[in-house]
């Protein structure tokens, strides 16, 4: 039923958060760190596991499925209920934010390509990803 | 009609969140439409979709004087509801259903490199930038350094640290702007950063992070290429949400304070 699987996302978000919770007060500050992380990595290995073993039914699957469909909507409905009026007058900071990150990202590509990764190695990949 | 119009109010007002679902599954449909017809799916839908959604709020707050956007407009607080933290956090935490820590494991260092120097990268850049503004607390500067990473790390981190509303709404627009102009930029760089293949595919997924901004731009460049950018992007996310409101903010504390 879908809602197995809607109960297992929900349980790690609470397992997460509460973590998150613990993390923060441990270190002292009254927030949340990295609940939201956690999560995501408590529901990986969870619902992997129950994967491998033959838990995870198509139906359990789509009770999380809805909720990683529904992510990009819920996204636009974040950004509709936000402050942008006040924002607004801060509008260049936020262009210039994120246009330098895309530049400063873009020119780490070539870099780390050079990494770990020999001629033969990305020959490879090159030949795994035409099969496709 | 005014007597309609109550009727229809009233219903809309019970119903918020019901209103919430129709409302934005308008908004996303018309920019999913306008994506294809007049940018030929270069930009992708989805951005449209949230620029839409953060012109609605501009829209709201011009005409309701609040702080909540277009939901403060009685019949349309279900907006706020349905972006709100709790059903934003449920929907990320499921994106990550699926991921599978052993493939990604499989691309090697480089991809690990690749994450990680991603993550910091943007948010020392989003902070670096913020400072420049006049941002001197270390909570407005990790959310901005956290909105340079993506439009979701910034939102989350900004939350989890209490940011003020106006410093949360800035770190999605810098997250905005870095998802479009990677859609946009993509191909026309593609040469010259050497993205021709699966290996440098999953680098630029790591390093970009956006994965709506990573799986437009790649589509753009070699639609092959997309599934190879698009892995490596979903787990930045993941790590930008643990890194962001916990050792990013703490060395950006020791840094400020």
């Amino acid at each position: 039923m879908a809602i197995y699987g809607t109960a297992l996302l929900a349980c790690c978000l609470l397992c997460g958060l509460t973590a998150g919770k613990l993390i923060g007060s441990w270190v002292g500050i009254d927030a949340d760190v990295g609940g939201v992380g956690i999560a995501m990595l408590l529901l990986i290995v969870i619902s992997g596991r129950l994967q491998s073993k033959g838990w995870m039914r198509p139906p359990t699957q789509s009770g999380v499925l809805f909720w990683s469909s529904i992510y990009i909507p819920i996204v636009v409905a974040m950004a509709a209920s936000q402050n942008v009026r006040t924002a607004v007058s801060g509008g260049p900071m936020a262009i210039v934010a994120g246009t330098m990150a895309v530049v400063a990202s873009f020119a780490l590509v070539p870099v780390i390509s050079r990494i770990g990764g020999g001629s033969q190695d990305s020959d490879s990949v090159i030949k795994e990803g035409e099969t496709q | 009609m005014t007597g309609l119009w109550h009727l229809l109010k009233s219903v809309l007002e019970a119903n918020a969140l019901v209103t919430a679902l129709a409302v934005i599954g308008c908004v996303v449909w018309v920019s999913y439409q306008l994506s294809a017809r007049m940018t030929r799916g270069r930009v992708h839908g989805s951005a449209i979709a949230i620029l839409a959604g953060l012109l609605l709020a501009y829209l709201g707050g011009i005409t309701t004087g609040g702080k909540k956007g277009i939901a403060d407009i009685p019949c349309l607080a279900g907006i706020g509801m349905m972006g709100g933290a709790m059903l934003r956090d449920l929907a990320i935490v499921a994106t990550a259903f699926g991921v599978r820590l052993d493939e990604f494991l499989k691309t090697g260092l480089s991809g690990i490199v690749s994450l990680l120097t991603g993550v910091l990268v943007s948010f020392a850049v989003g902070a670096l930038v913020a400072y420049s503004f006049g941002y001197r607390d270390a909570i407005s500067l990790t959310t901005i350094g956290a909105g340079a990473a993506t439009y979701i790390v910034g939102p989350v981190t900004g939350t989890a640290l209490k940011a003020v509303p106006e410093v949360i709404a800035l770190s999605i627009a810098a997250g905005l702007v870095k998802s479009i102009l990677v859609m946009t930029l993509t191909p026309f760089v593609a040469r010259w950063i050497g993205l021709n293949n699966p290996r440098s595919a999953l680098i630029f997924g790591g390093l970009m992070g956006t994965t709506s901004g990573v799986a437009g731009g790649l589509a753009a460049t070699d639609e092959r290429l997309v599934p190879y950018g698009a892995m490596t992007a979903t787990f930045y996310t993941g790590l930008g949400c643990l890194l962001g409101p916990s050792v990013i903010y703490f060395f950006i504390r020791l840094l400020v304070e």
